[in-house]
Order: structure tokens, then C-alpha cells, then sequence
């Protein structure tokens, strides 16, 4: 463990703040870490087959066999939780994924075209966005059917809007630049503009934005799950892990805190790189490192 | 090299360019049915006050107009046949920014823009150094290979400019638009680039047009002169007419200005 939080690459610009002060920063790290790998490698990690239903073995607490005990199936607890994180990071990423794919696009057209086609798309977006994201999603979730192809589908279009306002404001302002006046008298083509001189800040902007946003969808997918709505039932992934576990909440309270944790844990480390990143990348952050 | 133009003279000629602003329905004229023909081997100035439209005019002429500005007539013939003004880009014309700080992306290094310049010029490969290293040595970049890897906040304003104008080169076009190319720069940077922007057309026979609303710059380099106010051409002539037989009231009011001032600066 003391050697990974050394070897992090948090050392290399370590001469601000004090070792207590990045802290968080390294826990936070870490913990993204051992979420990715255990994604990755949950076959390997996993002690056992997290479906595997053994009612022989149900409600039992932490033994030799199952460290963190099973559920009312006789599931293995820390198995489904290992597997859980694939359902959790998968669709976060599938989440982002679909935003850019949907933002850039229209921001980008909003940006460069302007005019009618620009204000269409912004009074659209605003509108999306005068709704809470969970209410906007709860109502696509309504419109199109549950499960958790549309739970991510629903987290995308009800999240695109703010992306797709930045990415505008990104393109409007570097339209105007001396420098993309002297690419467009070289004679660089839209594409070859686009892709050398807006998408390397649009993308910086993105990187931002997203990775203050993973928390925030980790807890959308699995509370939407909990409810019913997106991941069904068997699937280990935390939500339903929670909601599966409400019966037995006095008699076999860990059941409800070990996921609980997890998404916990996991939503504050997301949120603390996001708030790390944004700070060395958003030019706008007065309290950002300078180079 | 593309540059075939030492051989064969050639002409570019914009004809009846208007360009205007669009502000909530009404239109407001920047330029009126400008012409004015540029030849290789020469330099024209295009002078006048500030806001009389001369960079408007470079920038129709090319349709590379800001956002709510238009081009409602003008053609461009190179060479007496008609062109879209997009493909005079980097093609046929290259272009000299005014500010060099601001004209370069701040998070590419030189030789990424010496390379966006190649590949529109499809001068392959696109990557090579040699010959962007020639176009450096060429614009008196002693230390080329140094440079290439220079971000734009490392270098000065001049050496900016340089490589403007080594792009220029590399970009193989027998025009050159040059917008007010030495007017943010000190009094002793703005020589030498004069000096590298003339000795480029003698040697090369570029034509070049000269934007500038400084007379002495005129006096110095420009063989013909356009004079424009309010957005249109008043007055062209030879460069000696100009100053010995200005005939416009603006004309005058330039040449009057410039004297002033030189004598100002011999007393
Ligand atoms: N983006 C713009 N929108 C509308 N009008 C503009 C814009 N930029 C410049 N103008 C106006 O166009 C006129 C000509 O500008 P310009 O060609 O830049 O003058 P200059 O001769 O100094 O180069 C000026 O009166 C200026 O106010
Ligand atoms: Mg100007």
C-alpha cells in the first residue's frame, strides 16, 4: 500500500500543499485503482461465481469460505460486490460516452453555424435543463421502459444539455481567435480545423465536466436500480444489492451497509479527482495551480 | 517547391467585392464594389485610415469574414478565370497577420503549423523537415531546428512574425496578402521584417498586398498604391504619384500626416 501512494504520479508536482493536504487526493487515487482493476479482473478476483445461489449457506456472516459473509441466497457478498463495479463503472462510462457522442455534435454545430439553428438548440437545451436530472430521467425512464440499456440512454439525454452548452461556448469562443483565422487563410479544411485547434480544449473541458459528473451517474444507475428501474434483479450490481436487502435490514444490517459503502466510497472518489482535475485543467479557476 | 511563379507573371484581380455588416435586419456597408488587381513581382499598398475596410477587404476577398458579416457580390479571377474565394486560400494566397501573438495556437509548436501549411499545399510528406528548416533558414531563423519545437509564448513578437513568414513560403502561393504585417512590432523588428518581406517578392516574384496605414512603410516598399476611405478605393496610382501628385483629399490628409511626423522625428 505505501508504495503505491508514493510511486503515484500526485509525487511529480509535489511542491504544493503539504503531504496531509493531498491526502485525499491519494486515498482517492487509490480507490479508483482498486475499482478499475477489480472491473477488469473481476473472474479472476472474485472468490466465487456471485450467482451462484446455495441456500444451504443463506444470511451467513463472514467465515473462511465467504470473508464477507452471504446473502438471503446464499450468495457469495464479496463476490457480488466485486462484480458490481462493473455494472457501476460500465455504465458511467457507456453514460459519458453517449453525452459526448450527442454534445459535441450539437454543441459544436450550435458554435459554428449559430444564428437560427443556435438558438433552437440552446432554448431546447435550457429547457432540459430547468428539470432535476433524476425527475428528467425518472420521466424518459417512464417513456421508454426500464432496464439498463434505458437508464443509460435516459442519464445521457437528461445530463447532455450542460455538456453541449460548453461545448458551444468552447467553439464561440475560439471561433473569434486570431489563430483560427490564420488556419482558415492557410487553407485548413472544417475537419482538420476542428479536429488541431477546437476538440484539444473541448476535450480538456469534457474531462472536466465528466469526471465531476461519475459520482453523481454512479448514484443515478444504482439508485434508478434500486428502485426497480434499471438493473434487474439477479445482476449483482449495489442498487439492487441495497434493495434486495431491505428485509433483512435489522437482522443482517451489513448486507444494506457493504454496497452502501461501496458506492460511498467510490462517489467520493470520483468527486475529489473531479474537483483535483478541474483545478489543473479549468483555465477559468482562480485558485488552479499555475505553470 | 510549388513555386513555379519566377517564370510565368501572374495576375489576381478582385472585382465589384462588397462587403457588409447585418445588424438586426439593416445593413451597413463595410466595403463598395472594391476592384483592384495584384501582379507578381510587385508589391501594392493598400492604405488609409483605420476601419476604412482594408482588412475586410483581404478577408472577403478570401471568405474568411467574421460572424455576421457578409459578402453579398465580388469575384476573384486568378489569372482571368473565375475562383471560389476558398480556393484561394494557402493555395494561391498566403496570408501575414497583424499580430503574431495572437495568430499562432498557443499549445502547438511551429513545426505543427509548418505542417498544417504543407498539407494544404499537399507538399508530401507533409512531416518532412528539410524543407520546412530551408523556409526558416530562408526568413533568418538561424537556429530552424530549435525553433520548430518553440511554442508560440517562448519565442519574441518578431521571431513570430518570421515564422509567419516562412509559412508563407512554405505555403508555395505567388500572393501574398500582408496585413499591417509589422504594426505591432518595435521600431527596429519592424525594419528587418519590411526588409524580409521585400527581398521575398524580388527574389521569389511574389505579389504582394501591402496593408498598412503607414506612409513611411509605403514610401519604403509598395511599387503601386491603392488609397482607401470608407470602405471604398479613391485614388490608385504609382507610388511616386502618390506622394508628388496626390490628387484625393484623403490621399493628401495621409501624405500630410506622414510628413508631419518625419519631420517631427528630424527636428
Ligand atoms: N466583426 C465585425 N462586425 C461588424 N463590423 C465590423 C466587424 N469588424 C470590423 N467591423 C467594421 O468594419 C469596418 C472596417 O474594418 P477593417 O476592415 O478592420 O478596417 P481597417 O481598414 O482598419 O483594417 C470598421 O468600421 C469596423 O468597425
Ligand atoms: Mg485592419
Amino acid at each position: 500500500m505505501t508504495d503505491k501512494t508514493l510511486s503515484s504520479p500526485i509525487r511529480d508536482h509535489g511542491h504544493h500543499g503539504s503531504t496531509w493536504r493531498r491526502l485525499p487526493l491519494v486515498l482517492a487515487l487509490t480507490v479508483v485503482v482498486v475499482l478499475l482493476s477489480a472491473a477488469l479482473f473481476a473472474p479472476w478476483i472474485a472468490p466465487q461465481d456471485p450467482n451462484l445461489v446455495s441456500l444451504a449457506d443463506r444470511l451467513k456472516g463472514p467465515s473462511a469460505a465467504h470473508w464477507l459473509g452471504t446473502d438471503h441466497l446464499g450468495r457469495d457478498i464479496l463476490s457480488r460486490l466485486i462484480y458490481g463495479t462493473r455494472m457501476s463503472l460500465g455504465s458511467v462510462i457507456l453514460c459519458i460516452a453517449l453525452i459526448l457522442a450527442i454534445a459535441i455534435p450539437l454543441g459544436g454545430a450550435a458554435g459554428f453555424i449559430g444564428g437560427r439553428l443556435d438558438q433552437g438548440l440552446m432554448r431546447l437545451c435550457d429547457g432540459m435543463m430547468t428539470f432535476p436530472t433524476v425527475v428528467l430521467a425518472l420521466f424518459l425512464i417512464g417513456a421508454l421502459g426500464t432496464g439498463l440499456v434505458n437508464v443509460i440512454i435516459a442519464i445521457a439525454i437528461s445530463h447532455f444539455p450542460f455538456y453541449a452548452r460548453m461545448v458551444r461556448s468552447v467553439v464561440m469562443n475560439l471561433r473569434s481567435k486570431d489563430y483560427v483565422l490564420a488556419a482558415r487563410v492557410c487553407g485548413a479544411g472544417r475537419t482538420r480545423l476542428f479536429i488541431d485547434h477546437f476538440l484539444p480544449s473541448i476535450a480538456a473541458q469534457m474531462v472536466v465536466l465528466a469526471s465531476l459528473d461519475v459520482g453523481h451517474m454512479m448514484l443515478h444507475v444504482s439508485g434508478l436500480s434500486f428502485l426497480g428501474l434499471g438493473v434487474e434483479t439477479p445482476t449483482a450490481e449495489w442498487g439492487v444489492m441495497i434493495s434486495d436487502a431491505r428485509q433483512f435490514v435489522f437482522s443482517q444490517p451489513m448486507l444494506i451497509v457493504l454496497p452502501g459503502l461501496c458506492l460511498l466510497f467510490s462517489v467520493m472518489a470520483a468527486n475529489i479527482l473531479g474537483d483535483a482535475l478541474r483545478d489543473r485543467l479549468d483555465p477559468n479557476n482562480q485558485t488552479g495551480h499555475h505553470h | 517547391m510549388l513555386t513555379s511563379d519566377i517564370s510565368t507573371p501572374r495576375t489576381l484581380e478582385i472585382r465589384g467585392l462588397s462587403v457588409c455588416a447585418t445588424r438586426r435586419g439593416h445593413h451597413i456597408d463595410l466595403v463598395r464594389n472594391l476592384s483592384l488587381t495584384l501582379n507578381t513581382g510587385e508589391i501594392l499598398a493598400l492604405v488609409g485610415a483605420s476601419g476604412s475596410g482594408k482588412s475586410m477587404t483581404c478577408a472577403g476577398a478570401q471568405g474568411v469574414l467574421p460572424p455576421g458579416v457578409i459578402s453579398p457580390h465580388g469575384h476573384v479571377l486568378v489569372d482571368g478565370v473565375h475562383l471560389a474565394p476558398r480556393a484561394l486560400r494557402g493555395r494561391l494566397v498566403s496570408t501575414v497577420l497583424q499580430n503574431p501573438r495572437s495568430a499562432f495556437n498557443p499549445v502547438r509548436t511551429m513545426f505543427d503549423h509548418a505542417c498544417e501549411v504543407r498539407r494544404v499545399a499537399a507538399a508530401s510528406p507533409a512531416g518532412d523537415k528539410t524543407a520546412v528548416r530551408e523556409a526558416f533558414l530562408e526568413v533568418g531563423l538561424e537556429d530552424a531546428d530549435t525553433v520548430m519545437d518553440l511554442y508560440p509564448f517562448e519565442m519574441s513578437g518578431g521571431m513570430l512574425q518570421r515564422v509567419m513568414i516562412a509559412l508563407a513560403i512554405l505555403s508555395g502561393a505567388p500572393f501574398i496578402f500582408a496585413d499591417e504585417p509589422t504594426t505591432d512590432l518595435d521600431l527596429i523588428v519592424q525594419a528587418r521584417i519590411l526588409d524580409l518581406l521585400s527581398g521575398l517578392v524580388a527574389r521569389r516574384g511574389l505579389g504582394m498586398l501591402l496593408v498598412t496605414h503607414d506612409m513611411g512603410v509605403v514610401a519604403r516598399l509598395a511599387t503601386r498604391v491603392a488609397v482607401m476611405e470608407a470602405g471604398q478605393i479613391v485614388e490608385e496610382a504609382p507610388v511616386a504619384d502618390i506622394f508628388h501628385a496626390p490628387r484625393h483629399p484623403a490621399t493628401r490628409a495621409l501624405v500630410a500626416a506622414h510628413l508631419k511626423l518625419y519631420e517631427g522625428a528630424i527636428a
